[in-house]
Parts: C-alpha cells; sequence; structure tokens
C-alpha cells in the first residue's frame, strides 16, 4: 500500500469510529441517569469528566500520531535536537492544574449534598446478611415497626442452565423495598456479618454496610417504577446473588401497603399463641430452610464442608435441643452462621427448628413457636 | 564455608557461571539472578492468567458453567495475588538486577547473597501460596485486597498459610529493594552524579524506597489480621471496639503506593526506549525526575480513594478526592515528555519501540479513567464495577505488562547476544494489542451499565460484552505463548546482535559486549559520557 | 569503620557462589509453614499439630544458616576483603532496614491512634460517621475502653495498665541500657576492651531485666486487671503494640550478646565494628519505639 492510501484508509478508519461513537446507542452502555436529582447531577459530573477525557485524549494522542506519521526515519525525518524547555514544562503542569480545580467545584457540590441526610420523611434501616437485605421501617412505636427479608427470587435451575433464563435474571427479590415517590427516604445501612454495599444505580446510592457500624445515606425518588439493583462489595460465595429492588410508589399505594405489613406482622403475632401441629410445622419449616439456610447448609442438609456444616445426621440438629434452639436465634459469632431470632418470626424458628431435627433422616423432637417466642424475650 | 572464603583468595573477581543446574541456585551474580527473577515471573504470569482465563471462560455467558462460586472467588483472589505479587513485581525486580549494575558501572548488586537471597524465598512463598488450592476449604476467596471481617471471621484454613505467604513476599521485597537502594547509593561509578543516572535507575531508586516504606505496613495489616483470627484480637471488629474499615485504612495505605511501585519501574522503561527508538533525547530529564518523586510523594497521601464509599467523613472525602486528582498533574508532565520526546525526532518502530507507544497511548487510557474514579460522587456509581476493573487492567497490563515485554525485547538482545525475530516480535505486538483492548475496552462499558466485580454470573443485559472480552482474553491469553516462544528462540541463537543493538541506544549498558559477560565493570568505567540515558 | 584499601572503586567484594541464602530460604520457609500449621490445628482444637516439628527443623535450619552466614562475612572481614566502599553498602543497608521496621511500628502507632481518636467515638454515634450507637445503646466512649460494645464476646479489663510501677521501671532500664552502649561503643573507639565487655554485658543484662520485667507486668495484667488479648481494642493494642516491641527487645539483646561474644573474642577495632554499630542502632531504634510506647500507650493511655 502506498502512503496516500494509506493515509486515506486511516482518515476513512478514523471517521467511521467518531461516527459510530456518535450514533451508537449509548443507553446500554454508559451510566444511568437515574430518577432522583443526585443521580442526574453525577450523570453529568460522568459524562463532564469523560468528555475531558475523550479532549485530553485526543490531544495527546492527536500528537503522538502526527509525530508518527512525520518524524518518522522512513521519510528522512533528521531528528531535532531539543531536550529541554522550562516554559513548555511549567504550561503543561499549569494547564492540568487549571483544569482540575474546575472539576473539582461541582464534585465538591455534588457530594456537599449526598452528605447532608437531614429531614428525611421516612427512616428504613438496611441490613446486609450474607446473602439478602433486612428492612426495616423505623418507627418511634416499636409495635408499628416493619421488617422483612429480601432474597433473590433466581431459581438454581436457571442459574445452572438446566432452565431459560426469564427477564430480570439474578434481579429479582421476593420482598422489595417499598418506598413513596417524591418523599426524602433516609437508609441506615449496617451489616450483620461480613461488608455488603447497598447499591441502586438510579438513586446513585452506594454504601457499604459495615458490621458494627451505621451508615447513611437518602434519596429522593422522582419516578414510580421499580429499581434495580446489587450488593457491590465481596461479601463470600453468593455475592452475586444478593440483589436489591425498590419498588417508588405512590404516597397512597405505599399507605395502603405499609397498613397491610403492619396488619400482617399483627397476624403473625396471633398464630404465635396457638399450638402448632407437627406438620403445619414442617410445611413453615420446610419454606422457611429453602429461603433462608439452603445457601449454605443445602437443600439435602449435607453443607459445604468444612466452611458450612452438615445437619442431617450430626452435631446439634441431632442432639440437645437447647443448643439446637441457641444457635439458630443467637448464630455464632465470627462465623457465617447468623442469629437468626433477629431475622425470622417466632412460628418460622419453631418451623425450621423442627424441620432440621425431622428431616434428611433426622429423627427428633419439634418446638412451639410460643416457646420460641419466650426466648425471645417476648411475654 | 570458609572454602568458599580460600576459593577466592586465588581469583578473585573472574569466575565464570558455575554448572549446572546448582549455578543458579548458589549464584550471587546479579545477571543470573535477574534471569531467574525474569523466568519466575513468567511463570507466575502464565499461573495467573490461566486463572483469569477459567475466570472469563466462566463469564463468556450468563449462568454457571465451569466453576462454583465458591472456587470463583479463590479464582479471581489468587489471579490478583500472583498477577500483583508474583507476576509483575518479580519482573520489575529481574529487570533492575539485570540493568542497575549495567547502567551505573556497578561490578554487581551491593548485597549479593542477599540478593540471591530475596529470590529463593519467592519460589517457596508462592509454592505455600498456591498449595492452598489443595488444602481442605480452599483457597483464600475475599479478593486480593482480603477485607477484614471477611477474612478474619469467615477465612478458610489456608488464610493463615495466605497471611505467612504475603510475609515472606514483603521480607523478599524488602531485602530486594534495600539491595537496589544501596546499589544505587553506593555503588555508581566515580564521577556519575544522581542527576547523570538513566531515568530507570531513577525510577527504581523511588519504587525501592516506596517498598521499603509501605511492605512493612502490609506485613503489619497481616499480622492484625493473624491475632484476630487466632488470638480473639479485636482489631476489625465493633463488638470489641475495633473498627472492619481500619483493615482497610492499613491495607490501602500499602495498597495504594503499591500500584505505583507497579508503574513507576515502567515509567523508567519507556523512557529508556522511546529515545532510543525517535533518535533524540528524552525531553525533560529532571522534571521526569521531580514528576516520579511527586508520584511517590502524593501515593502515600491518597489511599482513602479505594474507600470512598465505605462511610468516612465528608472532609475525608474531599480531601481525598483532591490529593487523588492531583496525581494526575506529575502523571501529565510524564506523558506530555515522552510524547515531546517523540515529537520532531527520527522515529523507527521495531517491536520495543510498538510496545512502549502503546504503553502511553493505553496507560493513558487507564490514567484517565483513574481520574475519573477520582471523583467521588461518580466513583459511588463506578466503584466496584467492572468499569474499575478496566481500569485497573488498562494500567497494568498495557501499562506494566507492555513495559516489561518492551523491556525484553529492547535489552533481549544484550542478554542473549542475538537478535530476536522482528517479524514474530511484531506480530506478536499486534496481536497483544488487539487483543487486550478486545479484552478490556468493553469491560468500561459493562461497568457503566452497573456489572459488579467479583461475581461469577450476571444479569442478562451485559452478556455481549463478556463474551467480546472473553474472546479478547483468549486472543491475548495464548499470543503470550507466542512470546515464550521468541525469547527461547532468541535464548537459542539467532542473528548476532552488535555491541550497541539499537542504532540510537545510550547508556552504559550498551558499551560493554553483547552477551553481557558475566562480570560486567569489575573496575568501574573511567568514561562516563554515555551514562545520561 | 574498615581496613581494606582506600582505592574503595577499584575492588569491590563480589562473593562467589554461595550455600547459604537457599539454606536460609528452606529455613524460613519452613519455619513458617510449621507455624502456619501450628496455629490452624490450635484454631481448629486439635491436641497435636505436625506443625512443631516443622517449625523446629525450620528454625534449626534458619538459625544455622544464619551463623555460617555471619560467620562467614566475620571472616571475610577479617581477611581484608571489604572495602570501605563495601562497609558503606552495610551501613546503608542495616539504616534502610530498621526505617522498614520503623514503618512497622508506624502500622500500629497509626492503628491506636485510629482507634483511640476516631472509632471509640464513631461506636457510639459522636463524629461524623452515621447514628452507630443504634446498634450499641449500653455503650459510652472511653479511652482505656474497659466496657466494650459486645461485653460477651470481649469482656473489657478491669483496670487499665498505669504507667507507674513496672512500666516506669521498664523505662529506667531502657533508657539506661542506652546509655550503657554508648559507653561500650566509646570502649571501642578507645581499644579499651575491658570497658567494651563491661558495659556491653550490663547492656545485655539491662535488656534481660526488661524481658522479665515485661513478663512480670503480662502476668499482671492478666491475673489482676483482667486486661488480655480478648478484652477488646484496649487490650488488642495494648499487647499488639508491647508484644512487638517485646519481641524486638528480644532480638536486640540477642544480637547484644553475640557481640559481646565477639567484643571477648577481641573482634571490635576503632575503624571496624560495624557489627556492634549495627546492634548498638537496632538498639537505640528499639529504645525510641519504647519512649514512644510509654507516651502513648501508658501514660496517655491510662
Ligand atoms: C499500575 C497501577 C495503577 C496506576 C498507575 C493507577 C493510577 C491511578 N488510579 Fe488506580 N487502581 C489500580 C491501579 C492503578 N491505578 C488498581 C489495581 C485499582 C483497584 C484495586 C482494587 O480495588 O482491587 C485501582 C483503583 C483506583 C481507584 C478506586 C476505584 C474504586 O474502587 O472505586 C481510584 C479512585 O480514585 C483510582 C484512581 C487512580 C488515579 C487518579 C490514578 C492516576 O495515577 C492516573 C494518572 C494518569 C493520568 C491522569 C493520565 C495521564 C495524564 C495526562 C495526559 C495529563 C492531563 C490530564 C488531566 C489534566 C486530567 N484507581
Ligand atoms: C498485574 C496484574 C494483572 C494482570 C497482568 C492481569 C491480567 C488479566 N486479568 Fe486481571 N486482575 C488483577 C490484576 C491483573 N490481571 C487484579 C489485581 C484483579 C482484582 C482481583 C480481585 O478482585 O481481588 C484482577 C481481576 C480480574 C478480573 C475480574 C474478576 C472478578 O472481579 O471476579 C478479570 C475478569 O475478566 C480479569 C481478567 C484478566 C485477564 C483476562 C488478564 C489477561 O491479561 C491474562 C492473560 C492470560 C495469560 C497470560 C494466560 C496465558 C496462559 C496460557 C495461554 C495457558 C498456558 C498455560 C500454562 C503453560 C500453564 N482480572
Ligand atoms: C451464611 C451461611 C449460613 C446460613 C444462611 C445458615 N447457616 Fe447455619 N451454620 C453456618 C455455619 C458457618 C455454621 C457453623 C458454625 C460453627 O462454626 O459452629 C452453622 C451452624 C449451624 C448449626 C449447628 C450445626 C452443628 O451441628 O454444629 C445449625 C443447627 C444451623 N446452622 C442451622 C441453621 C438454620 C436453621 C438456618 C436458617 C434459618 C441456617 N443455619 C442458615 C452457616 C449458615
Ligand atoms: Cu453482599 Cu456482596
Ligand atoms: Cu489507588
Amino acid at each position: 500500500m502506498d502512503r496516500a492510501k494509506q493515509c486515506r484508509w486511516l482518515v476513512a478508519l478514523s471517521l467511521l469510529m467518531t461516527a459510530g461513537f456518535v450514533g451508537a446507542d449509548w443507553s446500554n452502555i454508559n451510566m444511568r441517569q437515574g430518577v432522583t436529582e443526585i443521580s442526574r447531577e453525577v450523570f453529568d459530573l460522568h459524562m463532564v469528566m469523560l468528555y475531558v477525557c475523550i479532549v485530553i485524549g485526543i490531544v495527546v494522542f492527536g500528537a503522538m500520531i502526527i509525530s508518527m506519521l512525520i518524524h518518522r526515519k522512513s521519510i528522512g525525518a533528521i531528528p531535532a535536537t531539543f531536550h529541554d524547555s522550562t516554559m513548555v514544562e511549567i504550561g503543561w503542569t499549569v494547564v492540568p492544574v487549571i483544569i482540575l480545580v474546575i472539576l473539582a467545584f461541582p464534585a465538591t457540590q455534588t457530594l456537599n449534598a449526598m452528605y447532608d441526610a437531614s429531614d428525611a420523611d421516612i427512616d428504613i434501616e438496611v441490613r446486609g446478611l450474607q446473602w439478602k437485605w433486612q428492612y426495616t421501617y423505623l418507627n418511634d412505636d416499636p409495635a408499628k415497626e416493619v421488617s422483612f427479608i429480601s432474597t433473590m427470587l433466581t431459581p438454581a435451575d436457571e442459574i445452572y442452565n438446566r432452565a431459560p433464563k426469564r427477564e430480570n435474571y439474578l434481579l429479582d427479590v421476593d420482598n422489595e423495598l417499598v418506598i413513596p415517590v417524591n418523599k426524602r427516604v433516609r437508609f441506615l445501612i449496617t451489616s450483620a456479618d461480613v461488608i455488603h454495599s447497598w447499591w441502586v444505580p438510579d438513586f446513585a446510592v452506594k454504601k457499604d454496610a459495615i458490621p458494627g457500624f451505621v451508615h447513611e445515606s437518602w434519596a429522593v425518588a422522582e419516578k414510580v417504577g421499580t429499581y434495580r439493583g446489587k450488593c457491590a462489595e465481596l461479601c463470600g460465595k453468593d455475592h452475586g446473588f444478593m440483589p436489591v429492588v425498590v419498588r417508588v410508589v405512590e404516597q397512597e399505594e405505599y399507605d395502603t401497603w405499609l397498613a397491610e405489613k403492619q396488619a400482617e406482622a399483627a397476624e403473625v403475632f396471633n398464630t404465635i399463641g396457638k399450638t402448632w401441629t407437627e406438620a403445619e410445622l414442617m410445611a413453615e419449616g420446610e419454606a422457611v430452610y429453602n429461603q433462608s439456610c439452603a445457601s449454605c447448609h443445602q437443600a439435602n442438609g449435607q453443607g459445604l464442608p468444612p466452611a458450612f456444616p452438615a445437619l442431617a445426621g450430626q452435631g446439634l440438629s441431632v442432639g440437645p435441643i437447647a443448643e439446637h434452639i441457641d444457635i439458630v436465634l443467637n448464630g455464632k459469632a465470627g462465623t457465617a452462621m447468623q442469629a437468626f431470632g433477629q431475622q425470622l418470626n417466632a412460628a418460622q424458628l419453631a418451623g425450621v427448628i423442627t424441620y432440621e431435627r425431622n428431616s434428611w433422616g433426622n429423627k427428633g423432637d419439634s418446638v412451639q413457636p410460643s416457646e420460641i417466642h419466650k426466648m425471645l424475650g417476648g411475654q | 564455608m570458609s572454602a568458599v572464603i580460600e576459593e577466592h583468595h586465588h581469583d578473585d573477581h573472574h569466575h565464570g557461571p558455575a554448572k549446572g543446574l546448582m549455578r543458579w541456585v548458589f549464584t550471587t551474580n546479579h545477571k543470573d539472578i535477574g534471569t531467574l527473577y525474569l523466568w519466575f515471573s513468567f511463570i507466575m504470569f502464565l499461573l495467573g492468567g490461566s486463572f483469569a482465563l477459567v475466570i472469563r471462560a466462566e463469564l463468556f455467558q450468563p449462568g454457571l458453567q465451569i466453576v462454583e462460586p465458591e472456587f470463583f472467588n479463590q479464582l479471581t483472589t489468587m489471579h490478583g495475588l500472583v498477577m500483583v505479587f508474583g507476576a509483575v513485581m518479580p519482573a520489575f525486580v529481574g529487570l533492575a538486577n539485570w540493568l542497575v549494575p549495567m547502567m551505573i558501572g556497578a561490578p554487581d548488586m551491593a548485597l549479593p547473597r542477599m540478593n540471591n537471597y530475596s529470590f529463593w524465598i519467592l519460589p517457596f512463598a508462592f509454592t505455600m501460596l498456591a498449595s492452598t488450592f489443595f488444602m481442605e476449604g480452599g483457597a483464600p476467596n475475599f479478593g486480593w485486597t482480603f477485607y477484614a471481617p471477611l477474612s478474619t471471621d469467615q477465612g478458610p484454613p489456608s488464610t493463615t498459610l495466605f497471611i505467612f505467604a504475603v510475609h515472606l513476599m514483603g521480607i523478599s521485597s524488602i531485602m530486594g529493594s534495600i539491595n537496589v537502594v544501596v546499589t544505587i547509593l553506593n555503588l555508581r561509578a566515580p564521577g556519575m552524579t544522581l542527576m547523570q543516572m538513566p531515568l530507570f535507575v531513577w525510577t527504581w531508586l523511588i519504587t525501592a524506597y516506596l517498598l521499603i516504606a509501605v511492605m512493612p505496613v502490609l506485613a503489619g495489616v497481616v499480622t492484625m489480621m493473624l491475632m484476630d483470627i487466632h488470638f480473639g484480637t479485636a482489631f476489625f471488629n465493633a463488638g470489641g471496639g475495633g473498627d472492619p474499615v481500619l483493615f482497610q485504612h492499613v491495607f490501602w495505605f500499602f495498597g495504594h503506593p503499591e500500584v505505583y511501585i507497579m508503574i513507576l519501574p515502567a515509567f523508567g522503561v519507556v523512557s529508556a526506549i522511546i529515545p532510543t527508538f525517535a533518535r533524540k533525547r528524552l525531553f525533560g530529564y529532571p522534571s521526569m525526575v521531580y514528576a516520579t518523586s511527586s508520584i511517590a510523594f502524593l501515593s502515600f497521601i491518597v489511599w482513602a480513594h479505594h474507600m470512598f464509599t465505605v462511610g468516612i467523613p465528608l472532609a475525608g472525602e474531599l480531601y481525598f478526592m483532591y490529593a487523588t486528582m492531583l496525581i494526575a498533574v506529575p502523571t501529565g508532565v510524564k506523558v506530555f515528555n515522552w510524547v515531546a520526546t517523540m515529537w520532531g525526532g527520527s522515529m523507527t518502530f521495531e517491536t520495543p519501540m510498538l510496545f512502549a507507544i502503546a504503553f502511553v497511548v493505553l496507560f493513558t487510557i487507564g490514567g484517565l479513567s483513574g481520574l475519573m474514579l477520582a471523583i467521588v460522587p461518580a466513583d459511588f456509581q463506578y466503584h466496584d464495577t467492572y468499569f474499575v476493573v478496566a481500569h485497573f487492567h488498562y494500567v497494568l497490563v498495557p501499562g506494566s505488562v507492555f513495559s516489561i515485554m518492551a523491556a525484553v525485547y529492547y535489552w533481549l538482545p544484550k542478554w542473549t547476544g542475538n537478535m530476536y525475530n522482528e517479524t514474530l516480535g511484531k506480530t506478536h505486538f499486534w496481536l497483544s494489542f488487539i487483543g487486550i483492548n478486545v479484552l478490556f475496552f468493553p469491560q468500561h462499558f459493562v461497568g457503566l451499565a452497573g456489572m459488579p466485580r467479583r461475581i461469577p454470573d450476571y444479569a442478562l443485559q451485559f452478556a455481549d460484552y463478556n463474551m467480546v472480552s472473553t474472546v479478547g482474553a483468549f486472543l491475548f491469553g495464548f499470543s503470550q505463548l507466542l512470546f515464550m516462544f521468541i525469547v527461547i528462540q532468541t535464548i537459542r541463537g539467532g542473528k548476532k546482535a552488535t555491541d550497541r543493538v539499537w542504532e540510537g541506544a545510550h547508556g552504559l549498558e550498551w558499551t560493554i559486549p553483547s552477551p553481557a559477560p558475566y562480570h560486567t565493570f569489575s573496575t568501574p568505567p573511567k568514561d562516563l559520557t554515555e551514562a545520561h540515558g | 569503620m574498615s581496613t581494606a584499601t582506600d582505592e574503595a572503586y577499584e575492588s569491590y567484594y563480589v562473593p562467589a557462589d554461595s550455600k547459604l541464602p537457599i539454606f536460609a530460604s528452606l529455613g524460613i520457609f519452613l519455619t513458617v509453614f510449621g507455624m502456619g500449621n501450628i496455629l490452624i490445628d490450635m484454631t481448629a482444637g486439635a491436641e497435636h499439630s505436625i506443625g512443631a516439628y516443622i517449625m523446629m527443623v525450620g528454625g534449626l535450619v534458619l538459625g544455622s544458616t544464619l551463623f555460617f552466614w555471619f560467620k562467614t562475612v566475620i571472616e571475610e572481614n577479617h581477611a581484608k576483603m571489604y572495602s570501605n566502599q563495601l562497609n558503606r553498602s552495610f551501613v546503608w543497608g542495616m539504616s534502610w532496614f530498621i526505617f522498614s521496621e520503623v514503618m512497622f511500628f508506624a502500622a500500629f502507632f497509626g492503628t491506636l491512634f485510629y482507634v483511640r481518636v476516631f472509632v471509640i467515638d464513631w461506636i457510639g454515634g459522636v463524629g461524623d460517621r452515621g447514628p452507630s450507637n443504634m446498634l450499641w445503646p449500653d455503650y459510652t466512649p472511653e479511652w482505656p475502653l474497659l466496657n466494650t460494645p459486645d461485653p460477651e464476646q470481649f469482656p473489657g479489663a478491669h483496670k487499665p495498665m498505669g504507667w507507674f510501677g513496672l512500666p516506669l521501671a521498664n523505662t529506667i532500664l531502657l533508657m539506661t541500657s542506652s546509655f550503657t552502649v554508648t559507653m561500650a561503643h566509646h570502649g571501642i573507639k578507645e581499644g579499651n576492651r575491658k570497658k567494651i565487655i563491661n558495659w556491653l554485658a550490663l547492656t545485655v543484662a539491662l535488656g534481660v531485666a526488661f524481658l522479665i520485667c515485661q513478663v512480670l507486668e503480662y502476668y499482671e495484667a492478666y491475673a489482676h486487671l483482667g486486661l488480655t488479648l480478648d478484652s477488646g481494642i484496649y487490650g488488642t493494642t495494648f499487647f499488639m503494640l508491647t508484644g512487638f516491641h517485646g519481641a524486638h527487645v528480644t532480638l536486640g539483646t540477642f544480637m547484644l550478646a553475640v557481640m559481646l561474644g565477639r567484643a571477648i573474642k577481641g573482634h571490635f577495632t576503632a575503624d571496624d565494628c560495624f557489627g556492634f554499630e549495627a546492634a548498638a542502632w537496632y538498639w537505640h531504634f528499639v529504645d525510641v519505639v519504647w519512649v514512644g510506647l510509654f507516651l502513648f500507650v501508658y501514660i496517655l493511655g491510662s
């Protein structure tokens, strides 16, 4: 190829790339603008940074390319002898400083706004647990507090390619976080075990959940809809399977939803008092087990030793029930075994303990929700 | 032991290499040790690379196909550890060993036996580390950053061996760096001032200083982990008054300078190669030295930019954002100086030059994405996504790794006395160049679109770019076998290299024969006109 | 410092092949591998650990290799193979090694500082890191932290370790030893062997006395104050800092004891005593760290 032809190719190629760049559909490959004022500011910051970087790139790489084209030995270039210039050096030290100072202003402003978590309408405690989220709607009256666990819905069959993957693969949960539109919601983020990170891209909220500490973040969602995110900090085996789903609804819908949840809680409270049959307990327990325990101890009770012990035919599940109850309610500090007394209600706990003592060949006694309720400090 | 001394009386410096395998085990020669480091590093590169290829294969499609999540985490962790501590750092130490004495006219490294000790600790350390794959509970699975309490409360039993492996690497690095510093400060040919040293020597002097300063801190943080795991202390446990975030502060106080440890020597390499092939002196030598020093200084005060989402107070976020942004300034000076060196030159494009130019371009891309990461509000969206993965691979692979390859092509004729096959070298370059961009460029997009790192499976909208990325990974990975072939071919024979090798090369190492004799500069060179690189 | 040629640059001594480093590598590897296994087995609750044997072998290999290594170096030095320039390498090498030790301690001092100044308050919801007191309603920020947030897992100490008594005694011991080691140095400069040996022996004795006091102090902490490794962050930082310092004193004392042995053999002369000087610098460094400890851990800590 002669040189002219080469040049034409180069020009055509760069035109093509520029066209592709400008014309491309960015929505799927760029940051999301999101639905809060903050998230849009963040998006703008991102785009400004991106453009600044592209311009710097064009200048620097442009100079290099030109130099490579015209200062090559093969076309007879003679090396120049300059190798120093204080003026130039000062220039390309000062100009970047100026660019950076200009960039720092909007970044500082946005950050200031993000850090001001005062005057919230609603406070929600977000607690990361291996590998699910617990949401508690804080209320001055503890009886009105609503708390539930949000776990990924995607079944193992889809993950292991035994069933076709549906929309929202890995991004669906059983219980979404529900918040009202246009209300300032404060998230109090913490963790019960290791570090997680609660991330909703559409709110530009990403905050690490540190065990033993509570960190604040907030959002005012301006559009009704369902927004999906993920746990963003490596938190063990199923870190990839820990989605966050927030449903933003109109205020009225939120109110009804909250009332329902509160009623549900009261309902459960009532069932605790009654005496459950073995079959009822087993049915309740199986559901709870598969939802809350199987990720570690496995559906067949075999666990994944040595990290996660088997429950079938060994250990506390076939030993004295008091110790069994203790570990399920209080967990074991310094291991992945969580204190389920803070996550499940008495009926669920009684169910799952009974289930563990009477499954996979285990044959043992059962426990009533009312007993568990007492141990949890209820009257 | 006294036999060693006896031997010395009669043939002071003129012994050649010993025969057989034991030559490599017992050697005190900086060139032998450099070679050992380089081969060790290449093996680790293949090992860490094959972990990466399994990772990429798993991520080829959504769903779990090849590995279980638990094992995936082990692969990610070991990939990061092996690449950082096993591939890139030892490669630069190998280059330092080969080149620093030759560039400053020294007979060898200052403390040759300790030099050998520094090297031979590494194979033991990495054997111990790699063997944890076969332990009950598997290899470390908490990421190369091993954040507590995942690593302390829930780490597998192998965590303890991992900690001791880190201690060993630390000891090795500290001794290696002390050797480099002492060599540079004490063994320069008489009359060579600091400002006459080639930039590669300068960058290594500063790198070694960084290493001596931060490797002990890494040792400190793993020791705290060890205490928390086995002795019930509460460093990283709020229940006892500690703080998991403390771990991150101490880790990143090491970790951020660490990433500059992996790039400063690369700057040195590139600053040697570009002038050679542009046939023009390096532009702005003094400002290059000052820029390197500023980068090193700043690297100590920016660590928390890895922790923006952790919840540190506002004042801290702002301070660390500003400080981090500042690093762009001295780094920019370096980039501009390289461009100015090329400008007005008379360039040819042999393989080392191609790698060096690709370095400047692709490192700058990585650096610019680093600058984006420094903007705290935006980092809330980028953090722990593939955007970060793209950033650091751009600075590490076409950054550090390309510079290492450039260095190998550039100095291989001096080391072996033979020219490598230029056509194959260029082929290797283009395959790598295309491979690397296909591999890592799409990761910017999936990252922005919201794909987190360290996950074995992902949502459907990320499928296309992950597939592309995996194809690039295999292209890049298998191209490295060509690299291995070229190097071995060159060692075994080929066109004889001249002493100067490259038309535009300057520096003391080009004044000695090719291949470089086993002992060089037993008496220091008198003529230093060549010295200034 | 040295004897060899003044034509420093003419003959930098490059040793021939050596078997020492590979054995040292093997030794250090076996030592830590054994130690790792001991710890793993200990925490898993096993009764015995083969780690103990591995570590013993490793320690033996490492120890004897180092012995021969230093022996070689000393012999080479006596054989006048070292130039002034090479001695400067040793000086630089030792200085940078001490610098690395400084950074090692800096990590622990930094930890103490961070915990004391920030974390203690943050857990109580004071300061700019969120309302963490939600999780620990019974907790009040104080230092030394005796009432830990989670007293079940980390029962706090009953009483902090005061600075009076053993710690003060230890301070005096170490300060004195810094003085005595300097006197020994003067002895070398004056070529007065008797003086060297006496002062050095005194220094070693002071080092040993310090260690004994520290053992007593630890006993006191465990037996009477409830101050233990698992008594929360106060115990954690206390034992980490003093423990690592103690380990360094042990090493320093050992180094000085070796130097004492060498002095008895008549090794040091006014211009050839780098081994002694290295040990003395190390000792001064350990001393300075102690002053920091005394200030930050004991006086300001209780
Ligand atoms: C060789 C390694 C290397 C290098 C050189 C860099 C260089 C930089 N890095 Fe990077 N970084 C890593 C390796 C490296 N990094 C790694 C491994 C991680 C992830 C660790 C982990 O979590 O596992 C990481 C993560 C990381 C983060 C954390 C992201 C997150 O987790 O959320 C941040 C945030 O600020 C960051 C910033 C920067 C900056 C500002 C630079 C700057 O030094 C870049 C400077 C260069 C330029 C800017 C380009 C050239 C300059 C010009 C052409 C001048 C003109 C420019 C302007 C005026 C703007 N890096
Ligand atoms: C210098 C460091 C370095 C280098 C060179 C690389 C090189 C590569 N990295 Fe690396 N990477 C890191 C440092 C590095 N990485 C770090 C620090 C992390 C973070 C870890 C963490 O999250 O904790 C990471 C994480 C990381 C991830 C994210 C994983 C996750 O988040 O789960 C991915 C995914 O694509 C990836 C891919 C690759 C690929 C494809 C290469 C390619 O360049 C590799 C090229 C491949 C080869 C060179 C293989 C050649 C081998 C053969 C062809 C087979 C022959 C085999 C034998 C003879 C035995 N890396
Ligand atoms: C995140 C992982 C995880 C989840 C989820 C989990 N466990 Fe566990 N479990 C563990 C670990 C780890 C241990 C071992 C603790 C130890 O070291 O003693 C354990 C131990 C146990 C034991 C004692 C076993 C023995 O014999 O010592 C029981 C019983 C148990 N879990 C029940 C449950 C129940 C019931 C659930 C669900 C409601 C559950 N676990 C959910 C990780 C988990
Ligand atoms: Cu929870 Cu990742
Ligand atoms: Cu960094």
